[in-house]
């Protein structure tokens, strides 16, 4: 406990995003506006009812408790029922109920059929690909592949609004950006779909939602929201292969002969793998592993030199590499901007 | 003129002290009257109910802090899987059939259940499937191949499930046992059924029967209907995991959603026939301590019925996210919020019930009064997760954790801890102690609302489920250790309940018959009864024939 | 209230004659009902999954529709009443006539079926794991046939005991109950028979 208190001193969130508190009472897109309106009513109706009904409760225990000195004998008037206060009692809930039905349906149909406007050029379509313990991100559009961290444009007015498909390559994940909007889950053989329409730019911090096996809870993701012109230049470094440093060419040759590709992709290289998520342009995401740990030098070696110490269960094996080849690897990592 | 049983009364029983030890054992092994069978079933409820509690509160204290190591995120997964998986199959349901065993043939004056040697059985099949299940802590491997006992949340998703994501048998274990159980339950329900319909004293007409039975009725119902397509699914599961069938497996075409709908149609109604014993101790113990009748007895059996139904068709409001139409969706909201109206309903009717009464706040009231709040409470926090588009928020996150426990533990346990000190000295013959009894109850209050409560705020704040470890800066923190603080006070107050347990067996002051004064025919025998309940059958002219005969100028049956 | 005495009503002031059902009747009411929940989750999903299959074989190339094993299940359920009459009327010989016609028209259906997966399996290459109509096919037919064997269990039980000469004229509300067990397997053989072989071909 004392340790986790002390690594808590020094420990923050890696690469800490503003929106680290994912209050859903703060939402910052419409999904989750309108999610939050619905909530709002459905809060007012049911605090109202607690109120009302948990008043009425407690009075009736206060006022017909048995009095001291009251004689046990005495029983109280035998009242068996009333048909009419029954009828009161059951039609009341019902219009509530059918009130709440009403605004829900509205809400429901809203969020879920809402269909992105036609003009490919003004949507972000994002295809997220959900695996143990990470998330593969696409634009099929840019021809990018990255993980972990999705970059969307901020919304202006009904540009630029992101859409997401969501797939999954093994078990059961979900989506859930609590400002963003609402979960949807990321299921195998079967295609979901989302949206997003950030209207300010900010880093927001989300969790899978649906368990999916040991490091469920190490499996992290940020939404960066970013004005459209810094989301064009984002996009377009993504686009391009990979940065090929001379200074890290041993590092890279060594890269490329060990087992690394088998599950890496670097693209521009030999490494074409998919098993893992894509190195390409790994040094402009903020963190390693999903969230765990910040993207540093130190923590990057760290990482590769035993990844199940960071995240004990992942799919990663220790690479039992020797320092010097550590040094070379992480080196070469280190230039894939 | 009867149709009802009349066993041929027996030899009087030899004094315990005549037995030898064997012949002790071999009286509880073998036997098949209702009362033994029923305590058996509560005893077992009790003793994996602590075993479970311990588990809860190790989650509770890997969690107290951000980046905890009190235990490895293996160890974590399983713990929630097996305390979920317990405190449903192995505590609730056990208590289903212990509550409806022991006190149905007493109410309605019976000599025991319809099948006693079906009830046999149903038991001991029971017990053999929760072994089975935790025999998996030394047979069986999980998810990563090292520990033992399942680790795929109690409700086991697919493809999670499938031989590629769980390897090793632990999941094996899970289906098994839950399905080798399940056939004790069914047996039960049947019984139930048969008994409540065929084994009436003369004169106890259905609407004459006590709410307790009229409520495990519509139960045994739930169960019989609700537990096959559980029992079903398991099948399937097995049937993939080795025989390569393809019924959740994606790559083939299977639909792990199809998983989902069948666990549902299950999961919902189960939770349901977990909360029934309670709703039918409220509606024995509030009267008799308002020294009131229940308040619209007819309406409380039709609400009761209309759960046993309406809650066969919510079930996909636990997939609101799986991305359903939104015809479905809206369906799936619009019955879940119907389905809260008879609940409501009942829960007006006790406070009519208590109105106009002289309430004695003896630890059973104690305990259905806390009921009251809290699952008010629980149940408007469900109309929240009915609602599906603040669903899609809440949803998986810790609400839904908070809400159920509140159902659950404010509800069931609360419901169950009323009954048990309601009915142990029947069962016993002795009175429970009403100090350690107070202090249990509100050690109780206290620790359980500390526990829960904060963890509405935690799912407001965006923290999902079963997560065995977070982030510091989240937010979570402070919630997180009020939580765990109330966990550890309800170990405590389960530390008097098993001391008032214990004390109360071996010294408690002698209860007589009729201790509180109550109406239903199970007090009107010894405390505790003989083996066959009653010398003569009794014959009824209302639905409180002890009301009747302590009130000869004032019977219930002038009034109805 | 100690030795509570409760004054029973004599049973001439009770409006109607204190009768309830039977139990076993109540018992197996419900049982059929719990098992016809458990077919109709297995039917939901070959229905589910009709036409979902990725890969061959497809019922339509490899099902024959069992015209001969459906009548003989079906006359079962005429011949097992028939068998259920005379043991009422205790006519036991005749009551042993329907009830062996009964257990051979049984034995023929599940020799047919046997048959028929034999065939599915070593020549049509169609096993619960090749594909979707294979898990659902074998899982539903194969639920049903277990249940025909469970009854012929029974079936051949009766009959045992009867040739060797137990008085099976004292136990005909139990052999009703098998009876209406048997009829419960032949309903749901109308409901898996249209659902396989007419509307999944």
């Amino acid at each position: 406990m004392w340790e986790a208190l002390a690594f808590l001193l020094q420990v923050q969130i890696p690469g800490a995003p503003e929106h680290r508190v994912a209050d859903i009472f703060k939402p910052l897109a419409s999904p989750a506006a309108s999610e939050l309106n619905m909530a709002k009513l459905t809060l007012a109706i049911t605090g109202a009812i607690f109120v009302v009904v948990g008043a009425l409760i407690v009075y009736t225990m206060w006022r017909y408790r048995r009095k001291p000195g009251e004689r046990e004998f005495e029983e109280p008037p035998q009242v068996y029922g009333s048909n009419q206060i029954e009828l009161a009692w059951t039609v009341l809930p019902v219009l509530i109920v059918f009130v709440l039905i009403g605004v829900s349906a509205r809400i429901i149909r809203g969020v879920e059929n809402a269909s992105p406007p036609p003009a490919p050029n003004v949507t972000l379509h994002v295809t997220l690909i959900g695996h143990q313990w990470w998330w593969e991100v696409r634009y099929p559009a840019f021809g990018v592949v990255t993980a972990n961290e999705i970059h969307v444009p901020v919304t202006h007015g009904s540009n630029y609004v992101t859409y997401f498909r969501l797939e999954s390559a093994d078990v059961i994940h979900s989506l859930w950006v609590p400002q963003l909007a609402g979960k949807t889950d990321l299921i195998p053989n079967r295609e979901n779909s989302t949206w997003i329409d950030p209207p300010q730019p900010g880093i927001y911090l989300g969790n899978c939602a649906e368990y999916c096996g040991t490091q469920h809870a190490n499996m992290l993701l940020r939404v960066v929201a970013q004005e459209p012109a810094d989301f064009q230049r984002w996009a377009a470094n993504e686009a391009r292969p990979a940065v090929n440093d001379p200074s890290a060419r041993s590092g890279r040759a060594l890269f490329e002969s060990l087992s690394c590709i088998n599950c890496h992709a670097v693209r521009g290289t030999r490494a074409q793998a998919n098993f893992g998520p894509d190195l390409t342009h790994l040094m402009t995401r903020q963190t390693l592993g999903a969230g765990v740990l910040a993207n540093t030098p130190e923590n990057l070696r760290n990482w590769i030199n035993d990844p199940q110490r960071y995240k004990p269960g992942c799919l990663m094996p220790a690479m039992k590499l020797t320092d010097q080849e550590l040094n070379q690897i992480v080196a070469y990592l280190e230039t894939l901007k | 003129m009867a149709t009802t049983i009349d066993y041929p009364l027996p030899k009087p029983a030899a004094s315990p002290a005549e037995f030898s030890f064997s012949q002790a054992l071999w009286k509880w092994v073998a036997t098949v009257d209702h009362k033994r069978l029923g305590i058996l079933y509560i005893a077992t409820a009790l003793i994996f109910f602590l075993i479970s509690g311990l588990m809860a509160l190790t989650m509770r204290w890997q969690l107290i802090f951000p980046l905890n190591h009190l235990v490895e995120p293996d160890t974590y997964d399983r713990l929630f899987t097996m305390h979920g998986t317990t405190m449903v199959f192995f505590v609730g349901m056990p208590i289903v059939a212990g509550l409806s065993n022991y006190l149905i043939p007493l109410m309605i004056g019976a000599r025991d259940m319809a099948f006693p040697r079906l009830n046999a059985f149903g038991y001991w099949i029971f017990l053999f499937g929760a072994c089975l299940l935790y025999f998996s802590y030394i047979g069986g491997s999980g998810l990563q191949g090292v520990g033992s006992a399942p680790d795929v949340g109690w409700f086991a998703y697919a493809p999670l499930t499938a031989r590629a994501f769980s390897r090793g048998a632990s999941t094996d274990y899970w289906a098994l046992g839950i399905l080798v159980s399940g056939i004790g339950s069914l047996a039960t329900a049947i019984n139930v059924i048969a008994t409540c319909i065929c084994l009436r004293c003369p004169g106890m007409t259905l609407s004459r029967m006590p709410m307790f039975v009229w409520v495990m009725l519509v139960d045994a119902w739930l169960i019989l209907v609700a537990l096959p397509p559980l029992s079903a699914a398991q099948i399937m599961l097995l049937l993939d995991r080795h025989l390569g069938a393809n019924f959740f497996n994606t790559q083939m075409g299977g639909s792990a959603v199809l998983w989902q709908h069948l666990f549902w149609i299950f999961g919902h109604p189960e939770v349901y026939i977990l909360i029934f014993p309670a709703f039918a101790t409220l509606s024995e113990v509030i009267p008799v301590f308002s020294r009131k009748p229940l308040f619209g007895k007819p309406a409380m059996a039709g609400a009761i019925v209309a759960i046993g139904f309406i809650s066969l068709g919510v079930w996909a409001h636990h997939m609101f996210a799986i991305g359903m139409t939104a015809w479905a969706n809206t369906f799936f909201a619009a019955a879940s919020m119907l389905v809260g109206i008879p609940t409501g309903i009942k829960i007006f009717n006790w406070t009519a019930t208590m109105y106009g009464g002289k309430i004695r706040f003896s630890v059973p009231m104690l305990f259905c009064c806390a009921f009251l709040l809290q699952f008010l409470l629980a149940g408007l926090t469900g109309i929240m997760l009915g609602v599906a588009p603040f669903d899609w928020q809440l949803h998986d996150s810790y609400f839904v954790v908070a809400h159920f426990h509140y159902t659950l533990v404010g509800g069931f346990v609360f419901g169950f801890f009323a009954a048990f000190y309601y009915w142990f000295p029947k069962v016993t013959g002795k009175m429970m102690d009403e100090t350690l009894g107070k202090w249990h109850f509100w050690l109780m209050v206290i620790g359980f609302n500390l526990t829960f409560l904060p963890q509405h705020f935690l799912g407001f704040l965006g923290m999902p489920r079963r997560i065995y470890t977070y982030w510091p800066g989240r937010g979570w923190e402070f919630w997180n250790l009020i939580s765990t603080v109330g966990a550890s006070i309800q170990f405590f107050a389960i530390l008097f309940f098993l001391v008032n347990i214990i004390k109360s067996s071996i010294s408690g002051e002698p209860a007589g018959d009729d201790p509180w004064d109550a109406w239903t025919l199970e007090w009107a025998t010894p405390s505790p009864p003989p083996e066959y309940n009653f010398e003569k059958l009794p014959v009824v002219r209302s639905g409180r024939p002890l009301w009747d005969l302590k009130h000869p100028q004032d019977p219930d049956w002038k009034y109805q | 209230m100690a030795g509570i005495e409760l004054v029973p009503i004599p049973a001439e002031e009770m409006e109607q004659e204190w009768k309830l059902p039977d139990r076993g009747t109540v018992g197996v009411i419900f049982f059929i009902v719990m098992e016809s929940v458990i077919f109709l989750v297995f039917v939901m999903a070959y229905l589910i999954y009709i036409g979902k299959s990725l890969t061959g074989p497809y019922p339509k190339d490899v099902l024959h529709t069992p015209i001969a094993a459906t009548i003989c299940l079906w006359s079962s359920s005429l011949t097992v009443a028939l068998a259920e009459k005379a043991l009422e009327k205790e006519r036991l010989g005749l009551f042993k006539l329907w009830w062996i016609a009964t257990i051979c028209l049984g034995l023929e259906f599940l020799t047919a079926t046997g048959l028929e997966w034999k065939e599915l399996i070593y020549e049509d290459h169609l096993t619960i794991a090749t594909n979707l109509f294979g898990t659902t096919f074998y899982s539903l037919v194969g639920l049903h046939a277990s249940h025909v064997c469970v009854g012929m269990l029974f079936l051949l039980i009766v009959l045992g005991v009867t040739l060797l000469g137990f008085p099976i004229q004292t136990q005909l509300r139990r052999v009703k109950f098998l009876s209406w067990y048997w009829h419960f397997v032949d309903a749901v053989w109308v409901v898996v028979f249209t659902v396989v072989y007419v509307v999944g071909k």
